[in-house]
């Protein structure tokens, strides 16, 4: 094992090749991402994304932000070279509904909500209040560790310049 | 930001190592052994130590109440003492004043200044009362998962430091690379792989 703060700058580029296969699985490979969860899942991009092109003059981070911001501008960043650092996913299954941002250094998860349970006000069985809660935590943790799992194996495989050719073409339209 | 909150930041760790046997007992001792100290009333500018979950400011890890179904709940309280500068300086100017008068003289030297302002740093430290920080801990000990509700550096650099000590077992991030190099299911050749595998290029 590398030590952690060498292996966190070493494979920062891992998890952003992760982030940006993410979104090209949501546009053009949903069969992938329905592999990878038990449930039936709808996966789509949500109000946030950033992209760093570390290969421009000098870095160049371009950031969407909004509901009902469009996603060509980040097409473009990636056709230019750029890849996903940062993403904010909306995780639906069945009636539930998460919506989190995570970070392609890191894999850390922030804003992230789950969906509505009643709150301790109202329950007086505080422990039934955290299980439930904490069941629902585990949902995205699991979505995102069957991913990362398929893509790392990916990655690593003989398959990877075919299945990056294919989001090559993607990114060109 | 906790784990009953809106909306929560958190990041994830693996537990690295073996636990002493009856396991329970020794998270107990570990929760007990280093519960947060009160540093109101004393000089000390900043302490970390574990609290409880539903009730931080009152801590008490008897019996298991920190055993929620299979899950360890509890929460890491940082408590901080910030003095602001402004302050320093006006004592500061006060305690110079009053040392020079008793002392008959126009100046202090470099020395005689730096223990004034120690002194009036030590004594503002004791008088202010500290700030609480709670974030909130969960951990699955029999799968080796541990969840940390905060991404700050500085609370996560405090629970690995105060983890290993109150636990002796260490904990790893969850990050892109040790998420690939721990996973049971990498071939040894996928480990070779990965340890040699670097940046796509996008042409």
């Amino acid at each position: 094992m590398l030590d952690i703060a060498v292996a966190y700058n070493r494979y920062t580029f891992l998890g952003n090749e992760f982030l940006t296969w993410i979104w090209f699985l949501i546009e053009k490979d949903q069969d992938t991402l329905r592999q990878c969860a038990q449930d039936p899942l709808e996966l789509s991009v949500g109000n946030r994304m950033v992209l760093v092109n570390r290969w421009a003059n000098g870095m160049e981070t371009v950031t969407i932000k909004g509901d009902a911001a469009g996603l060509e501008e980040g097409l473009l960043a990636l056709s230019k070279g750029a890849w996903v650092t940062e993403l904010n996913l909306v995780f639906k299954s069945g009636a539930l509904q998460w919506q989190f941002s995570i970070k392609g250094e890191s894999l850390n998860f922030s804003s992230l909500k789950l969906p509505e349970t009643g709150n301790a006000e109202q329950m007086d069985d505080m422990e039934g209040l955290i299980l439930d809660k904490l069941y629902l935590y585990e949902k995205p943790f699991q979505l995102i560790d069957a991913l990362f799992r398929k893509f790392v194996a990916l990655r690593l495989s003989g398959t990877w310049p075919a299945a990056k050719s294919n989001m090559m073409k993607w990114i060109q339209g | 930001m906790g784990l009953l909150s809106a909306s929560t930041s958190l990041t994830r760790y693996k537990v690295d190592g073996k636990l002493e046997d009856p396991i329970l007992d020794t998270i107990a001792a570990g929760l007990k052994n280093n519960t947060i100290s009160d540093i109101d009333g004393n000089p000390s500018e900043q302490a970390a130590g574990w609290a409880s979950f539903q009730d931080p400011f009152n801590s008490n890890f008897d019996g298991s109440s920190f055993m929620i179904g299979t899950y360890i709940v509890f929460a890491l309280r940082i408590d901080k003492k910030s003095v602001p500068s402004k302050m320093i300086q006006k004592h500061f100017a006060i305690a110079s004043a009053k040392r020079l008068k008793e002392m008959g003289r126009d100046f202090l030297s470099a020395d005689e200044k730096r223990m004034v302002k120690d002194h009036v740093i030590n004594m503002l430290t004791l008088k202010m009362p500290s700030t609480p920080n709670v974030f909130d801990v969960v951990w699955q000990y029999e799968i080796g998962e541990l969840w940390f509700f905060s991404n700050l550096k500085s609370a996560n650099e405090a629970l690995e430091t105060l983890f290993i000590k109150s636990f002796g077992v260490s904990l790893v991030r969850s990050i892109p690379y040790t998420m690939a190099a721990m996973d049971p299911r990498m071939t040894a050749k996928e480990q070779d792989l990965l340890h040699k595998l670097s940046a796509s290029q996008q042409n």
